[in-house]
C-alpha cells in the first residue's frame, strides 16, 4: 500500500484474509471487473418522483406527523414569527444553534447561543436546538442533516432534548433514491438521517417516543413564496 | 440458559433446548406477541411499496456482486477509510478481533466503553474479553441494556430482549439501577434507561460499535438505529472502534438507496428507522478524534468458498426471517444456542463453526419457506438448510440407524419390484401395532424409537390393504 | 389429452383413494390417464433430509418413466416443488448433459393436480357435488414454491352444495416438514396444535389440502383428540358427486 495507516503492521491477517477471499471467489477482482459488474446490476425499482409537487409536500407533512413530529408550513418571511410561536408554546427560552444559521430565522425574544465547540455537558443544559437541513424525503418522513454551516456538528442536534428543524420546500424529494443521488456529491460529510424523534420498541414492541436523542421534534416547512 | 453466553460449541442440541424453552409459557407468550406485532407492521409498510420485489432483486444482486468482488471492495474501503483518517485493522478470527479491540481500548486510556448494539460483538463475546481486561462495557441499546443488567442473552437479531415483558424488565431495572419505586409503563422504563445512560454518554471517552454497512467507494461507515444511543456512542467519545464482518461492505454510496428501503421495513416495520448515521474517517470539527475499523473474517471466507452456502453472507441482519418462522415463534431465540437465532441462525451458525458444531440447527426447520418469502435480499434459506443437512449427513457417515434406513429406502425406490415388496412388508410389520377405533378403522397410537416422536400427539392410520398400483393393475384387467 | 399420473410413493402406499379420485376427475373431463408402472418416489425425503446420493438416482428414474408424457399430473404439491426447485440442480450435480436437457424439457409438463385443472386445462367447475362444511389448508410448498394462490379455493367454490369456511392463519405451516416431525417432535407438535385449533374453530367436518402429507399430520392429531373431523385430499372432494358420503 505504501501508506502508513498507523495500524498494526499490515501483516499476515490482511494478506491471509484477502488470499482466502481470492481462493474462494476464484481470482483477483479489480476496478474494471467490479465497475463493469456493478453497472450491470438490475435497478428496476422506482428511482424518481411519481407525485405532483404539492402532493409530495403533503406526504412529507403526513409522514412527519405519523412519527409524532409537529409540522408547520409557512412562507419565507414568516419563519422567525413561526419559530417564536412554536418555542413559546413549548416554553423554550434558551436554544443552541449551529454557526451559519440564517439570522432572519431567529426571533429576538428567545436567547440563541451559537455552538463554538460546546462540551456535551454544556449542550445538555440547553432547552433545545434549532437547525436548518440538507434535505427531506417525503415517502419516509425523513430529514437529513450534514456537518455544514446552519446544521452543525452531530452532537449539537443530539444531546438537547428538543429539536426545531427548518426544511425548505425546494429541498424536499419524494423517494429515497432521489435523496441519495443528491447526497452523492457530499457523501463523505458526517450525515444523519432522522425520521421522527428518537424512539424505541424494545419493550413489548410498544413504540415509545424518545430514549436518548431529542424526544420532541418540530419541523418548519418553508415555501419559496411569502 | 440465562447467564452463560450462547456458545454453539457447548449448547445442547436444538430439539433438547427447544423442549426446555417451550416449557416457559411466559417466554412463549412474549415471543408470540412481539413477532405478531412486527410481522403485522412489516406487512403494512411492505404493501405500500409497489416496487418491493424489484427492490428485493436489486438488494440480492448488490450483495451477490459484492461477495464476488469482495477482495476489491475491502481494499477499496480500506484505502478510502485510511485516506479519511480512519485506521483499518484485519482480524482472522474472533480471538484476534478481541485482542485488537482490547488493545485499542487500553491505548485510548479508558477503562470503560459505551457500546452500540452489535451482533458482531455478541458473536465474538467481546464483553467478557473486555471485562477480563479490566474494562467495563456499558450496553446502551435499551434491549441490550436489559440483557446486560439481567445477565441474560440476546434472543433476536433486532429486538434482543423480545423474550422479556414489561414486568420482567421492571424487576431487572429495579434491582440493578436501585429504583425500588420504578413503574412498569414502557415510558417509565425507557426514562429510567435514559437517565441511567446519559451520565455515561457524557463521561465515557471510548465507544465500540458494529456497522451496518461499510461503503467501499467513500470509506464511510453506516449505522442504522432507533434510539439515538448509537449517535451518542459514535459522536461523543474521543475514540471510536467499529468492528464489522468482512461481509458488511457495499460497493457504492448509491447502493444505500436500496438497503435503506429494504432494511427498516423488514426489520421493524418502519418506513425508515429513526436514525441513520454515515461518517467517513475522522472529521476535524465533528465527532471522535480517533476512528478504528476492525475487519473480521471469523469463518466468513469459509462460507464464501462454498458456492451454495455463500448466499448466507448476503444477510443484512433484519431479523424478518425470525419473526416469520413458525419454529422460532414456538421456541424463541435461546434454543438455537447462538446469538444468531431463527432461520438465518440455523444456516449461519453452523457455517461460522465450520460445521464442527451446531449440526442440529439445519434440521430446526420444517422447510415451510416463510423465511425466504420475507427475506429482503432473497436468501433462499430452505435451499441452504438442505445443503447443510447434506454436509451433516456426510459428516455422520453411514454407521447409524438413520443412514442405514435411508440407504435401504433408497435401494427400494430404485426398483418397482422391491417397492411393491416393501409395501407388503410394511403392512405386515405394522399389523401388531394397529388398534381398531370405535368406527372399526385401524390406527397406530404407538411407534418405537425415533418414530415415537410422531405418536406422542398423533395417531397414524393403518396402511390400506390395497395400494394404488394394485388397484390400477386390477382395473386394467377388469375395467373400472 | 393423455395424462400420465405420478401418484407418489406415499399416496400409492397410504392414500390410494386420492389416486383413484384423480383418475375419476380426469376421466370425467374426457382425458385418458396412464400410469407408468416403474414409478416410485421423487426423492424428496432423501433430498430434504440430506441424503443426496440416495436422492440423485431418482431423478433419472423419474425422467425414464415420464419422458414421453404429454402432461404429468401429481396429487402432491411438495413432490412437484421438489422436482421444480431441485431437479435441474440435481441433474447438474450428476453431470449428465442428456439428463440435464431432458429434465428441463420435462419439468414444464409436470403439474400439481389443482394447478393442472386451473392453469393447464382452464377448468374450475369439474362437476363435483359435496354438500358438507369444508375448510382448506394451504400447504407451504403449494402456497410458496408453486404459487397455487387461490386456485384450489376456486375449484372448491365451484363444488355444488359445499360450505367452504376459511381457515385462520392459512399461511402457517402445520409443522409436518417430513422428517422434521420426528426429529423435532416437540416443536412440530406445538405447530400442529395451532393448526388443529384453527381447523376446529371453523366448525368444518372436513379439512382438505393439495398434499396428503400435511393432511396425514393434521389427521393424526384430529384422530388422537377424537374430534370426529376428517381430512380429505382435494381430488377426493372434486371426485365426489351427488349422494356422496362424508
Amino acid at each position: 500500500m505504501g501508506v502508513d495507516t498507523g495500524a498494526a503492521p499490515l501483516g499476515s491477517a490482511r494478506a491471509e484474509i484477502l488470499q482466502r477471499i481470492r481462493a474462494a471467489t476464484g481470482g483477483v477482482s479489480n476496478t474494471e471487473v467490479a465497475r463493469a459488474g456493478w453497472t450491470r446490476l438490475p435497478r428496476e425499482y422506482r428511482r424518481a418522483a411519481t407525485r405532483e409537487r404539492e402532493a409530495v409536500l403533503e406526504l412529507l407533512e403526513d409522514r412527519l406527523r405519523d412519527y409524532d413530529a409537529n409540522v408547520v408550513r409557512t412562507g419565507r418571511d414568516r419563519v422567525s414569527a413561526i419559530v417564536a410561536k412554536m418555542l413559546s408554546e413549548r416554553g423554550k427560552t434558551r436554544m443552541v444553534v449551529p454557526p451559519g444559521i440564517p439570522n432572519e430565522w431567529l426571533p429576538v425574544v428567545v436567547e440563541f447561543v451559537v455552538d463554538e465547540g460546546l462540551s456535551a455537558a454544556e449542550l445538555d443544559r440547553f432547552d433545545g436546538v434549532m437547525t436548518g437541513s440538507t434535505m427531506a424525503i417525503a415517502q419516509t418522513g425523513t430529514v437529513i442533516l450534514q456537518s455544514v454551516p446552519g446544521q452543525g456538528r452531530r452532537a449539537v442536534t443530539l444531546v438537547p432534548d428538543y429539536q426545531l428543524c427548518v426544511v425548505c420546500e425546494e429541498d424536499v424529494v419524494e423517494t429515497v433514491p432521489e435523496a441519495m443521488a443528491r447526497l452523492q456529491e457530499t457523501a463523505e460529510l458526517p450525515t444523519t438521517f432522522f425520521s421522527g424523534p428518537s424512539a424505541t420498541a424494545d419493550i413489548e414492541m410498544t413504540r415509545i417516543k424518545g430514549v436518548h436523542g431529542p424526544r420532541y421534534l418540530d419541523v418548519v416547512l418553508v415555501g419559496s413564496g411569502i | 440458559m440465562s447467564g452463560s453466553a450462547l456458545d454453539p460449541k457447548t449448547a445442547p442440541v436444538f430439539p433438547i433446548a427447544a423442549r426446555t424453552a417451550m416449557k416457559d409459557g411466559q417466554l412463549r407468550r412474549n415471543v408470540r406477541h412481539a413477532t405478531d406485532v412486527i410481522q403485522a407492521k412489516r406487512a403494512r409498510v411492505v404493501a405500500e411499496m409497489p416496487d418491493w420485489q424489484e427492490l428485493r432483486e436489486a438488494g440480492k444482486q448488490i450483495r451477490q456482486h459484492t461477495m464476488e468482488n469482495l477482495d476489491f471492495y475491502l481494499e477499496e474501503f480500506e484505502a478510502n477509510c485510511t485516506r479519511a483518517g480512519g485506521v483499518v485493522h484485519w482480524a482472522r478470527d474472533a480471538a484476534e478481533a478481541r485482542q485488537i479491540i482490547v488493545g485499542l481500548v487500553k491505548a485510548s486510556g479508558s477503562d470503560e466503553v459505551i457500546k452500540i448494539k452489535s451482533m458482531t460483538t455478541e458473536e465474538i463475546q467481546l464483553n467478557s474479553a473486555l471485562e477480563a481486561a479490566g474494562i467495563h462495557p456499558y450496553e446502551t441499546d435499551l434491549a441490550e441494556l436489559i440483557i446486560q443488567l439481567g445477565h441474560d442473552q440476546p434472543s433476536h437479531i433486532v429486538v434482543p430482549a423480545l423474550h422479556k415483558n414489561r414486568q420482567q424488565i421492571r424487576e431487572i431495572f429495579q434491582r440493578e439501577m436501585n429504583l425500588p419505586k420504578l413503574g412498569e409503563r414502557p415510558e417509565d422504563l425507557a426514562d429510567a434507561a435514559r437517565i441511567f445512560l446519559r451520565e455515561k454518554f457524557l463521561r465515557v471517552k471510548t465507544g465500540v460499535s458494529g456497522a451496518n454497512f461499510l461503503i467501499a467507494e467513500t470509506g464511510g461507515v453506516c449505522i442504522v438505529e432507533s434510539e439515538g444511543n448509537g449517535r451518542m456512542c459514535l459522536t461523543l467519545p474521543e475514540t471510536l472502534i467499529a468492528v464489522a464482518g468482512i461481509d458488511k461492505v457495499v460497493p457504492r454510496f448509491a447502493d444505500l438507496e436500496v438497503l435503506f428501503q429494504l432494511l427498516p421495513r423488514s426489520a421493524t416495520g418502519e418506513r425508515m428507522n429513526p436514525y441513520n448515521s454515515i461518517w467517513t474517517g475522522v472529521n476535524a470539527a465533528d465527532g471522535p478524534r480517533a476512528f478504528h475499523v476492525v475487519l473480521m473474517d471469523n469463518a466468513r471466507t469459509e462460507i464464501l468458498a462454498d458456492a451454495e452456502g455463500r448466499q448466507t453472507l448476503n444477510c443484512i441482519r433484519c431479523g424478518a426471517c425470525q419473526n416469520a418462522c413458525p419454529v422460532y415463534r414456538q421456541t424463541g431465540g435461546h434454543a438455537y444456542g447462538s446469538v444468531y437465532a431463527g432461520p438465518i441462525g440455523a444456516i449461519l451458525t453452523p457455517q461460522l463453526q465450520e460445521m464442527h458444531h451446531a449440526q442440529s440447527l439445519p434440521y430446526a426447520s420444517s422447510l415451510c419457506g416463510a423465511c425466504y418469502e420475507v427475506c429482503p435480499v432473497k436468501i433462499n434459506i430452505p435451499e441452504v438448510l438442505i445443503h447443510l443437512r447434506n454436509k451433516v449427513v456426510k459428516q455422520n457417515g453411514p454407521l447409524n440407524v438413520e443412514a442405514f434406513a435411508m440407504k435401504m429406502m433408497g435401494m427400494i425406490f430404485l426398483s418397482e419390484h422391491r417397492f411393491r415388496a416393501a409395501q407388503r412388508m410394511g403392512r405386515m410389520a405394522e399389523a401388531p401395532l394397529v388398534r381398531r377405533d370405535e368406527k372399526g378403522e385401524g390406527w397406530i397410537g404407538w411407534l418405537p424409537g425415533m418414530l415415537g416422536g410422531w405418536t406422542k400427539v398423533r395417531d397414524l392410520q393403518e396402511m390400506p390393504q390395497e395400494t394404488f398400483r394394485d388397484w390400477w393393475k386390477k382395473r386394467g384387467t377388469h375395467g373400472s | 389429452m393423455r395424462v400420465a399420473l405420478f401418484i407418489t410413493c406415499y399416496n400409492d402406499t397410504l392414500f390410494p383413494d386420492t389416486g383413484k379420485a384423480v383418475v375419476r376427475v380426469l376421466e370425467r373431463l374426457g382425458h385418458t390417464v396412464e400410469f407408468p408402472a416403474g414409478q416410485t418416489c421423487c426423492g424428496q425425503m432423501h433430498w430434504n433430509t440430506g441424503y443426496q446420493s440416495e436422492a440423485l438416482p431418482l431423478v433419472k428414474r423419474f425422467v425414464e418413466q415420464f419422458r414421453g408424457a404429454e402432461a404429468v399430473v401429481v396429487p402432491s404439491s411438495s413432490c412437484v416443488a421438489m422436482m421444480r426447485d431441485h431437479y435441474p440442480k440435481m441433474a447438474a450435480e450428476i453431470g449428465d448433459a442428456a439428463l440435464i436437457a431432458e429434465v428441463s424439457q420435462l419439468l414444464p409438463r409436470v403439474f400439481e393436480f389443482s394447478e393442472f385443472l386451473i392453469k393447464r386445462l382452464g377448468v374450475e367447475d369439474v362437476g363435483a357435488s359435496y354438500p358438507h362444511r369444508v375448510t382448506y389448508h394451504a400447504s407451504c410448498h403449494g402456497l410458496r414454491n408453486l404459487g397455487l394462490g387461490d386456485g384450489p379455493v376456486r375449484l372448491l367454490k365451484a363444488v355444488r352444495g359445499i360450505d367452504l369456511v376459511e381457515l385462520n392463519a392459512l399461511e402457517q405451516c402445520c409443522g409436518f416438514g417430513g422428517t422434521f416431525a420426528v426429529k423435532n417432535a416437540d416443536v412440530s407438535s406445538a405447530m400442529l396444535e395451532e393448526k388443529t385449533g384453527a381447523v376446529l374453530a371453523t366448525g368444518a367436518r372436513v379439512c382438505t389440502a393439495c398434499d396428503n402429507s400435511c393432511l396425514m399430520h393434521i389427521q393424526g392429531a384430529l384422530h388422537r383428540q377424537k374430534t370426529g373431523v376428517k381430512t380429505l385430499h382435494l381430488a377426493e372432494i372434486l371426485a365426489a358427486q351427488e349422494g356422496a358420503e362424508l
